[in-house]
């Protein structure tokens, strides 16, 4: 059996850091999962925000209602039980009560729908966009190309556990991630070679299934300089969970000087190099930064 | 009628005689071999539910593994786990819940509680039955033949979606599965028909339709959802199967086809059939709620039409499953209204079982606090599922736990819950002894806890990102990871005083009261002995 007392304080220390972490403007923790952490991941675009925004919302809605139907059972148990209440009453109809408690429900459902439709909307229009790219999900692992700058297909393979390196992530890092201009609008082709997966990237809010046959479109616009990391979600086979997906959203100029290289040779080393570079830089400002 | 009852039960054929299990067409001897089918069926697929909390206790592959080490020789590797999630599925969906509340439940109290000697159908009612076991011995052998490459079973989701089920499993694992769903599922439309030719025909002289139990009302809506849904998942289980085997292109996107046109279908059936699950789940808590707090159901004609309205709208709404496949938007906009829509007649129930205990007098028996238990517990899973009904959010949360989450708030703290609530209420009735109610109460709350510390941390997992069906996952999933491990134990604790509970009431053998809940139990069920004689109601009660 577990160790009480070391679970019951590792609880706790979880706790503190969820709420050091929202407190420091999680600056260390965006785009990857926070052991122990309670909501979503911190938004880094437009969708995302909005998301996390109607799922506040809706927090206000459902959390409330689980009470009130909590608060009505404990009453009926202390009031009613057979100690309290001998004698039943055979009452068992009361229409205004019924009319209530089928039309307040709907008033709510019509308050959250005011909410949600223009949510699905904005998700769905894609904006004007600055480039596309077009993400493949094969069994196991990701193909991407830019065909707006003549980048072919390069292939994103995850990290295998023994060959990890300082700073990466165990199942989230890739050898060969997408990288994004900070504030360009993207937009995103995704689909399969041989089964369903899907691109997914919790802090965009971005979900979209890659289907054999079938090209969809998805949008998002990165709005904070990081690295995300998201994973497949549709079971795709045995290494359905080794496949992640790994996005750099750097400054404009690198982003130049790596799709530069890129069109040249997709595998590029000097492509590697730039984004290598850029991010020992960033790591290193942000840590005097601390 | 105890004289004529004491005739009659000299008839009843010996425990010990084979024919009467295998030949029987004795509603009640059917129902208990539905009931047995179930606990041994749940069996398996807790097992392997356990296998799963096992693996994702600590991250990395510590079971699943697929060497040499022996836990890898007895798990398999994470294809083996795939399974493990795909088989817990469908197990408990057609071989755990389906069986004990329709075939179960449904089978023993639909005719004696609409004064009925029997179904219409006797024979076929053997035949949906021993359909069954066919069936679960198909899926079970579908584990061990090669799924896909080498791998043993069938490892695609209880979904089955193509291309994965299709050129993605090249192995003979995944037409034992069709052929074992193919046989369910005949099994459950002639169910279905027996149910509803025994519903419409049967009942006592005086029991109009809106004088029926709601248990009964619940199973009539029931089998009308299995009788329109499961003919849609033989098609597409049928399109799979010749798209496998005999070189059609249905959902082949290179002859033509479409994957997408799968999920259409097979959702079409599977939103229908969630209801199925937990509909006369609905109907037996309404009995529990009012037996124990000693008052006629609340709204008694809202609570059938809430089941009816919940049945009708369950067809509607199926590509709520779907957000992410790429729909156009207003589409996704009608199913998101069309779902939210449900919250109405479900929240209506969930009022109405409150209202029943108001101003009552409520009494805590073991049933009572599964239901009780339930109400709290739907409330939960029902609450997410408005969450998810929203595409915009439904984005973030789809094929996360969060999803995991929600559904097993409402059918393995629902479904479950409400059967296990069936089965202590109508325990005594069933099997003529009374159970240890001290051991029941400490299973309930083992379960209470257990189900709550498994499937609340699920809820920040998926809003956290992380997916569902995963065998090892990112570092930063691990602490809600461990703790809904343990809450797997804890269950099993539950699990284990279950057994007990069976064990102590059969070695003791307390003979049970014809009517042990009193006034409450106002059911025609009641009015018979303990168990009821092996046939019931040769003359018919007349209803006033």
């Amino acid at each position: 059996m577990p160790d009480l007392y070391g679970e019951a304080m590792r609880f706790l220390t979880a706790l503190a850091l969820i709420w050091t972490t929202a407190a420091a403007g999680a600056l260390a923790a965006t785009g990857q999962p926070i052991d122990g952490a309670l909501g979503f991941q911190p938004a880094v675009t437009p969708i995302m925000e909005r998301v996390n925004d109607f799922h506040n919302i809706l927090l206000w809605i459902i959390i409330p209602i689980t009470l009130f139907v909590m608060g009505l059972l404990l009453w009926v148990m202390i009031r009613y039980n057979r100690k309290a209440n001998p004698n039943p009453s055979k009452n068992s109809h009361n229409t205004l009560l019924e009319v209530v408690w089928t039309a307040v429900p709907v008033l709510i459902l019509v308050v959250i729908s005011v909410f949600s439709f223009p949510l699905l909307y904005f998700q769905d229009e894609i904006p004007e966009a600055d480039f596309t790219i077009k993400a493949t999900g094969y069994q196991w692992y990701w193909g991407y190309e830019y065909p707006d700058h003549e980048v072919d297909e390069y292939v994103s393979n995850m990290i295998a556990d023994e060959d990890l390196e300082e700073g990466q992530l165990r199942n989230l890092s890739v050898d060969l991630p997408v990288v994004v201009p900070v504030g360009a609008t993207v937009r995103l082709q995704v689909t399969a070679a041989d089964v369903i997966h899907n691109w997914a990237m919790p802090a965009f809010g971005t979900k979209m299934d890659a289907i054999p046959g079938r090209i969809n479109e998805a949008w998002f616009r990165v709005d904070e300089a990081g690295t995300y990391y998201g994973q497949c979600s549709e079971l795709c086979g045995i290494r359905h969970a080794f496949m992640p997906i790994e996005v750099h959203a750097v400054p404009r100029d690198v982003f130049d000087a790596w799709i530069a290289a890129k069109a040249e040779d997709p595998y590029s080393d000097a492509a590697n190099a730039i984004i290598a570079e850029y991010s020992a830089a960033r790591d290193t400002r942000l840590a005097q930064l601390d | 009628m105890s004289a004529d009852a004491a005739t009659h039960d000299d008839h009843t054929p010996s425990m010990w005689d084979w024919r009467r299990w295998v030949l029987s067409t004795n509603h009640k001897d059917i129902g208990t071999m539905y009931l047995v089918f179930a606990i041994f069926a749940g069996i398996i697929g807790g097992a392997l539910s356990g296998m799963m909390r096992l693996e994702l206790m600590e991250p990395g592959l510590q079971f699943f593994t697929g060497d040499e080490t022996f836990w890898g020789s007895v798990f398999g590797n994470e294809h083996n786990y795939n399974v493990a999630t795909t088989m817990h599925g469908l197990i408990m969906i057609f071989f755990m819940v389906m069986p004990a509340m329709i075939g179960g439940f449904g089978n023993w109290f639909v005719p004696l509680m609409i004064g009925a000697p029997d179904m219409a159908f006797p024979r076929m009612n053997n035949i949906s039955f021993w359909l069954l076991p066919a069936s679960f011995v198909l899926a079970l052998m579908s584990m061990f033949v090669p799924g896909a490459g080498g791998d043993m079973g069938f490892g695609g989701g209880w979904v089955l979606y193509p291309p994965l089920a299709t050129s993605g499993h090249n192995g003979p694992a995944m037409d034992l599965l069709i052929l074992s769903l193919h046989i369910a599922g005949i099994s459950s439309i002639l169910g279905a028909i027996n149910f509803i030719t025994t519903i419409f025909n049967m009942r006592a002289p005086g029991m109009t339709l809106h004088k029926m139990p709601l248990f009964v009302w619940s199973v009539l809506v029931t089998v009308f959802l299995l009788l329109l849904s499961m003919p849609v998942l033989a098609g597409a289980l049928t399109m799979l199967l010749t798209d496998r085997n005999f070189g059609t292109a249905f959902f082949d996107p290179a002859g033509g086809g479409d994957p997408v046109m799968y999920q259409h279908l097979f959702w079409f059936f599977g939103h229908p059939e969630v209801y199925i699950l937990i509909l006369p789940g609905f109907g037996i808590i309404s009995h529990i709620v009012s037996t124990f707090s000693k008052k006629p159901v609340f709204g008694y004609l809202g609570m059938a039409y809430a089941m009816v309205a919940i049945g009708f709208i369950g067809f509607i709404v199926w590509a709520h499953h779907m957000y992410t496949v790429g729909m156009p938007v207003d589409l996704k906009a009608y199913f998101i209204a069309a779902t939210m829509v449900i919250a109405v007649p479900t929240g209506i129930k969930i009022f109405s079982w409150i209202a029943t205990m108001w101003g009552g007098s409520i009494e805590f028996r073991t049933p009572m606090m599964w239901a009780i238990g339930f109400i709290f517990l739907f409330t939960v899973g029902g609450v997410t599922g408005v969450v998810l009904a929203n595409a915009g959010v439904d984005q973030s949360l789809h094929d996360t736990y969060y999803v995991v989450a929600h559904f097993h708030y409402v059918l393995s703290l629902g479904a479950v819950f409400a059967i296990f609530a069936g089965w202590y209420y109508w325990f005594e009735k069933i099997f003529g002894v009374k159970y240890n109610s001290i051991l029941a109460r400490l299973q309930f709350l083992f379960f209470f806890v257990g189900a709550n510390v498994i499937f609340f941390p699920q809820h920040f997992l998926g809003l956290q990102g992380m997916p569902r069906r995963y065998v090892d996952y990112p570092d930063g999933f691990a602490f809600w990871n461990e703790i809904s491990t343990y809450g797997y134990f804890i269950m099993l604790v539950g699990m284990v005083l279950f057994f007990l509970v069976l064990i102590d009431a059969m070695i003791r053998r307390r003979k049970a009261d014809a009517n042990p809940w009193g006034e409450g139990a106002t059911t025609l069920e009641w009015t018979l002995s303990s168990p009821p004689p092996f046939h019931q109601f040769n003359e018919l009660p007349k209803i006033k």
